[in-house]
Order: C-alpha cells, then sequence, then structure tokens
C-alpha cells in the first residue's frame, strides 16, 4: 500500500486540556489528551499553534513534562511579551482545545539506556525536560546516579517544589536561590559559576551525561564550565530560551 | 533568542527528518555545529537563524501563503542521517 510506504508526517491535531496545575504564580502545568499521541522521548517538545480570530497564527515549542508512556502534559511560563505563553497561562481552562504537533527534538533527550551518571542543570522553567528525564529514571528503573542543580530566583519560583522536595533513591536535587532566600536557607545562594559547578557535578571520570536546559547565560556558563571539568562537549547536550522579557 | 531545539518542528516540516542533531557548517565562520546550537529569532515576520560562533546568517525561513521559502546560503553543508548537501 503506497499509504504506508510514505514517511508518518507531522500533523496538527487538536489537543483537549484535561486538567491545569498551578506550579507558582507564573507557570502552570497543562495535563493534555490528544487522539494520536507517539510515545515521546525524554527531553522532547511540542509545538502548540494558536489562531486568532483575524487568522493570524502563532506557534512555539514547549517541553514535554511528563514521562513517556504518561498521559502528555506541557508547563508553561507566562512571558509577559509571549504570544502564545499569556493565553496558556491565564486563559485555558479544562476542556478547552488547541493545536498542538509532536513529539518534536532528537538531540536534547535521554534514554536510560544511553548510561553513565546524569548530570542536569536547570535555570528557571528549564527544569521542565529534566522533570520529565527524572520521571523517565523512576518509570524505567533507571539506576543511573542522577543529579538535579536547579537555579531559581527565589523559593516561590520553584516549579514543582513537591515533586522535587521527594527525590527518588539514587537522585539528588540540588537548589541554588539567586535572588531572595526563606529564613534558614543552607543551601547555594548565588548564580551558578565555575566553583558551584566544581563543587556539585559529577566528575568526569563517570563518564556523565549532561542536559543543560535555561536562559541564554545560565547555559552558557554551566556547559563552558562542564566542558572545563573534562565532559566531553558532545555529552553535554544544551537548550536555550530567552531570559524572560527578552525573547 | 532560543535556539535551534525550538524550531524541531519547522525543520521536520521542510526537511521531512529530524534536523536538531543535523550538522551545519557556518559558510561565514566555517564552524560546525549541530543545528540545535544554533541562535533562532522568531520575533520578525521569519524565522532566522545564525551562527553561535560569528552570528553570521545561516539559514531563513519565510511562510507565504502556506508555502515555506527556505534560504540555507548561509550553511557551507549541512548533514543529516548520513546525507551531506
Amino acid at each position: 500500500m503506497a499509504r504506508t510506504a510514505v514517511r508518518r508526517r507531522l500533523s496538527w491535531q487538536l489537543a483537549t486540556v484535561t486538567g491545569v496545575v498551578d506550579e507558582t504564580p507564573r507557570v502552570r502545568t497543562l495535563l493534555l489528551e490528544l487522539d494520536d499521541w507517539q510515545e515521546h522521548v525524554a527531553g522532547q517538545h511540542l509545538d502548540v499553534r494558536l489562531t486568532a480570530d483575524d487568522g493570524y497564527r502563532a506557534a512555539r515549542a514547549y517541553s514535554i513534562a511528563s514521562a513517556p508512556g504518561e498521559p502528555p502534559s506541557i508547563t508553561v511560563e507566562r512571558l509577559e511579551d509571549g504570544e502564545v505563553s499569556p493565553y496558556l497561562t491565564e486563559v485555558v481552562r479544562a476542556g478547552d482545545q488547541f493545536e498542538v504537533r509532536g513529539p518534536i527534538g532528537g538531540y536534547f533527550v535521554w534514554r536510560p539506556e544511553d548510561g553513565g551518571a546524569l548530570f542536569i542543570a536547570a535555570g528557571g522553567s528549564g527544569v521542565v525536560p529534566l522533570r520529565a528525564m527524572l520521571r523517565e529514571r523512576r518509570q524505567s528503573a533507571s539506576t543511573a546516579p542522577a543529579k538535579l542543580l536547579y537555579s531559581s530566583r527565589s523559593i516561590d519560583d520553584v516549579i514543582y517544589r513537591t515533586e522535587l522536595g521527594e527525590p527518588d533513591h539514587g537522585v539528588e536535587i540540588v537548589h541554588t536561590l539567586t535572588r531572595s532566600q526563606p529564613e534558614g536557607w543552607t543551601g547555594y545562594a548565588r548564580r551558578v559559576d565555575a566553583e558551584l559547578l566544581r563543587e556539585v557535578a559529577w566528575p568526569s571520570e563517570d563518564d556523565p551525561r549532561a542536559f543543560v536546559c535555561g536562559p541564554t547565560s545560565f547555559v552558557e556558563t554551566v556547559s563552558a564550565g562542564l566542558v572545563e571539568l573534562g565532559y566531553a562537549p558532545s555529552n553535554v547536550r544544551t537548550e536555550r530560551f530567552g531570559a524572560t522579557g527578552g525573547r | 533568542m532560543l535556539d535551534g531545539n525550538a524550531i524541531g518542528g519547522l525543520l521536520l516540516d521542510v526537511f521531512g527528518t529530524e534536523m536538531t542533531a543535523a550538522e551545519g557548517v557556518c559558510g561565514h565562520c566555517g564552524t560546525p555545529g549541530v543545528l540545535a546550537e544554533c541562535e533562532v529569532y522568531l520575533g520578525g515576520p521569519g524565522t532566522i537563524v545564525r551562527c553561535r560562533t560569528c552570528k553570521g546568517l545561516q539559514m531563513v525561513f519565510v511562510e507565504i501563503g502556506g508555502v515555506t521559502c527556505v534560504d540555507l546560503s548561509g550553511l557551507s553543508s549541512l548533514t543529516a542521517g548520513g546525507l551531506t548537501t
């Protein structure tokens, strides 16, 4: 049959919002239901497309927050000058529909069989695809040692705070709060720098796989720091987005 | 500013295959790199892709009337799945 020989095309389909979780005052997770969903790989994203009444369209990519096998969800941070995120974070309710396509991406992805220790670093909402990796690690019963270094402005800006507060066996979560810290805070309280990375990252002898996601300046600092520590550049995968307000 | 990961869907649309892990060589400075690492700008009427090293213009995508116009003249080569253009 000619039809089955054709490569599967990535087409837009309607997603139905089945639930909304407020993660922080600016960040929401949307649980989605799709009729035709090909299982994704942790780290992939999907595109969301909105069409205005006048026909104007805007599409943006959002990291998938769930593990493969779980119902797909995305976590969206509201950008004040955004074309898509204000709708997704302020307007959308359970039962609403919008267009999506995916899963997308073959570079910033982690599979449990990739081996090595896992070092993942997030700035702000860069934690979303890394959370999918941690959930995938749990779901696949992977024993790869995993460490998440997570930089947030304040404790109230920490996304998935409850979930990350109860890490699985073999997973370590290290927070740094760059702008304000709650009383009695004993963790890091500064932007990630070379010294902090040296203290936190797995030694390069463990042949670690690193995934770094966040604002451009964060990603540049962390990826350069890891390579300086001896990480193979090809094992340091990056995903950047503009700082809030500057994309 | 985003990076090439954000246009995986557009690249898949245009090339018919996953391209964020494809390797391009900059036509301006000669630096090789995966497309995921490129600088991507979505703010204007089209999608602009620049070299992370020299900021040179590598690719432009503009959709007009349902047709995507593609300009790859800023790349000296592009390799995906063993195929080089």
